[in-house]
């Protein structure tokens, strides 16, 4: 299912101008706030009626103001997961995850409440009310009530915002769940870049209520123009080798291994990892004698010399994958740097939270 | 025992007691929904003449109990507008019937009614209904199942409070429908009456004490009612 997504809206001082699809999987709506992605998010739900555009999920169209289509809030079938849950305080956990059957229509065939539940993991929770739960539960049986709805899409406006690290970490493999386990294609709000690394599929970085760039998470993440210099970083895949008992797990990557703090994946499985850019040293002589346990092997394919005194090295890692690195204009003056060059990267592990490291899509591992 | 405690009160007094307690039930659930519908507008709806609703609703709170007592006259008397139609119509006469009473006592509770079920309805929120639209349901369910079960406290707060202030109304009453033994003598305008009678101080001590029962029972049963939907709405 492709989403077509044309908006136009007009706020006092701030115009919102977007005309992107997003393919099937998770798509991430990426930018700083005030970028326009809650805008464009409840005017996909219907929550807000712009100025002009045409919202389609494939030939449903939801919106076209040109034909003078709405289609009224409660009957798009979308499945809305909010920052704040906004479960019902007076129905129980069950009464809540069951609340958007009651309006399915009947011709649907919603998820079962025994495979969300046990996908969720909260079948400790069906008969408590949400005044009961933390706010992971909370935000989990948020999850569930908008799949059990039967929705054709599923809309999240960063639900993880709301949370503590700890809480982050609880729930964003269950993100990763539905995006490998449930077919409806996601729209997922973010300003974090260790989501867009994680969860995306593709990626829209919103930039004052424009489309800064589409892409995959690879590609916008090192997008100087979407990100900034500041926040850019690289994705790369890496294979779990093995769990060291030090609490360091072994990776190894198309320019040679990779230890990080121990990972949530079993060996054999392929994971994402986010590197930013200013956590990356380059040496162009293999370094010895050093605390850091990561070096990676690549070319220099790009350097993008900044305004400042900054200046981005783009390094070449196998056939496929690029890494990032932020380092400043004198350096890459000192050392001599320039395209065509083999150039070693330096990686502190500990510099690689462990939000940075996601389950690598399940078609991606495949490939 | 029963027997004297039924004794207590005279037949007179036993018939303005049962009839402040008709008429007051009879008000109270008739303008509910009324009152539910004002509060919803009132909170959640912006149209023009809100104000005018807004102060319409609450002058009896302000008005002289006469003032509005006569209004009602003047509107739903035998030879008023709207008591004329009623005649013609439907049969139905307000004035100097018990029917009548419930309709002064009514009109003089709505604002409390409205207020606190209005206070209930702004401490929703819209969040939450509008959750439940992207779940499916339309308008109306959404108020059904979401709003109306949040709101129940409120309702019930302030149908107790309507209730309690219909036993209690007086000037509209007697100004409207008079003071007749058994028609529409409710036990404020019993203990008038009974005062105006020399020995009937007695009686009207007792009538006190009745209502006075009554009012502490209403409080109470508003107070263990609301702590009990609060805590199913609550959500713990």
């Amino acid at each position: 299912m492709t989403l077509a997504l044309r908006v136009r809206h007009r706020f006092a001082g701030f115009d919102l101008d977007v005309d992107v699809e997003a393919p099937p999987g998770v798509t991430v709506l990426f930018g700083p706030s005030g970028s326009g992605k809650t805008t464009l998010v409840n005017a996909v739900a219907g929550l807000l009626r712009p100025d002009a555009g045409r919202i389609a999920v494939d030939d449903w169209v939801l919106l076209d103001t040109a034909a003078r289509r709405f289609l009224p809030l409660h009957r798009r079938r979308i499945g809305y997961i909010f920052q704040e849950g906004r479960l019902f305080p007076h129905l129980t956990v069950r009464q809540n995850l069951l609340y958007g059957r009651w309006f399915a229509p009947r011709d649907t065939q919603p998820e079962s409440l025994e495979r969300v539940v046990d996908m969720l993991g909260i079948g400790h929770l069906l008969a408590r009310r949400p005044g009961a739960l933390s706010g992971g539960e909370k935000q989990r049986v948020a999850i569930g009530r908008a799949l059990l709805s039967a929705p054709r899409l599923i809309l999240a406006d960063e639900p993880l915002a709301a949370l503590d690290e700890a809480r982050k970490a609880e729930i964003l493999p269950y993100f990763e769940r539905l995006r490998d386990e449930v077919s409806v294609p996601i729209l997922y709000v973010s300003h974090s870049s260790a989501e867009v690394a994680r969860l995306a599929t593709t990626v829209i970085a919103l930039r004052e209520g424009c489309v800064a760039a589409v892409g995959t998470p690879a590609q916008v993440l090192s997008d100087v123009g979407a990100m900034g210099a500041r926040d850019i970083g690289s994705l790369i895949s890496a294979k779990v080798v093995a769990h060291h008992d030090d609490g360091l797990s072994e990776l190894t990557t198309a320019a040679g291994p990779l230890f990080l703090p121990r990972v949530a994946a079993a060996p054999g499985s392929t994971i994402r990892v986010r590197i930013a850019a200013h956590d990356v040293i380059l040496s162009r002589a293999a370094p010895v004698g050093l605390s850091a346990l990561n070096t990676l092997r690549g070319t220099i394919a790009e350097i993008h010399p900044g305004h400042g005194p900054g200046a981005l090295v783009v390094l070449a890692l196998g056939e496929t994958e690029n890494l990032t690195a932020r380092v400043t204009r004198r350096a890459v003056a000192t050392l001599g740097l320039e395209p065509g060059q083999t150039c070693h990267a330096i990686l502190k592990s500990v510099a690689i939270a462990p939000e940075d490291v996601g389950r690598a899509q399940t078609h991606e591992a495949a490939e | 025992m029963g027997a004297d405690w039924a004794n207590w009160l005279g037949p007179a007094e036993w018939a303005a007691v049962r009839l402040s307690i008709r008429v007051s039930f009879w008000a109270t659930l008739a303008s509910l929904p009324l009152g539910i519908l004002t509060a919803y507008a009132l909170a959640r709806w912006e149209f023009p003449g809100k104000q005018v609703l807004n102060g319409l609703v609450h002058l009896p709170l302000i008005l002289p109990p006469v003032v509005t007592g006569y209004l009602l006259l003047i509107t739903f008397g035998r030879r008023g507008t709207v008591g004329q139609f009623l005649d013609q119509w439907f049969g139905i006469v307000l004035s100097f019937r018990w029917t009548g009473a419930a309709v002064a006592a009514a009109v003089m509770a709505f604002p409390l009614m409205v207020r606190a079920i209005r206070l209930a309805i702004e401490a929703v929120d819209p969040k939450l209904e509008a959750a439940a639209g992207t779940l499916g349901a339309s308008r109306p369910w959404v108020f059904v199942t979401v709003t109306l079960p949040l709101i129940l406290p409120g309702i019930i707060a302030g149908a107790i409070l309507a209730f309690a202030k219909a036993i209690g109304e007086f000037g509209a009453t007697i100004t409207f429908v008079s003071n007749i033994p058994g028609q529409t003598q409710t036990i404020p305008s019993a203990i008038y009456a009974f005062l105006q009678v020399p020995g009937g101080q007695e009686a009207a001590t007792r009538l006190v004490i009745v209502a006075i029962v009554i009012a502490m029972a209403a409080l109470l049963l508003s107070e263990f009612v609301a702590r009990r939907v609060a805590r199913v709405v609550g959500g713990t």
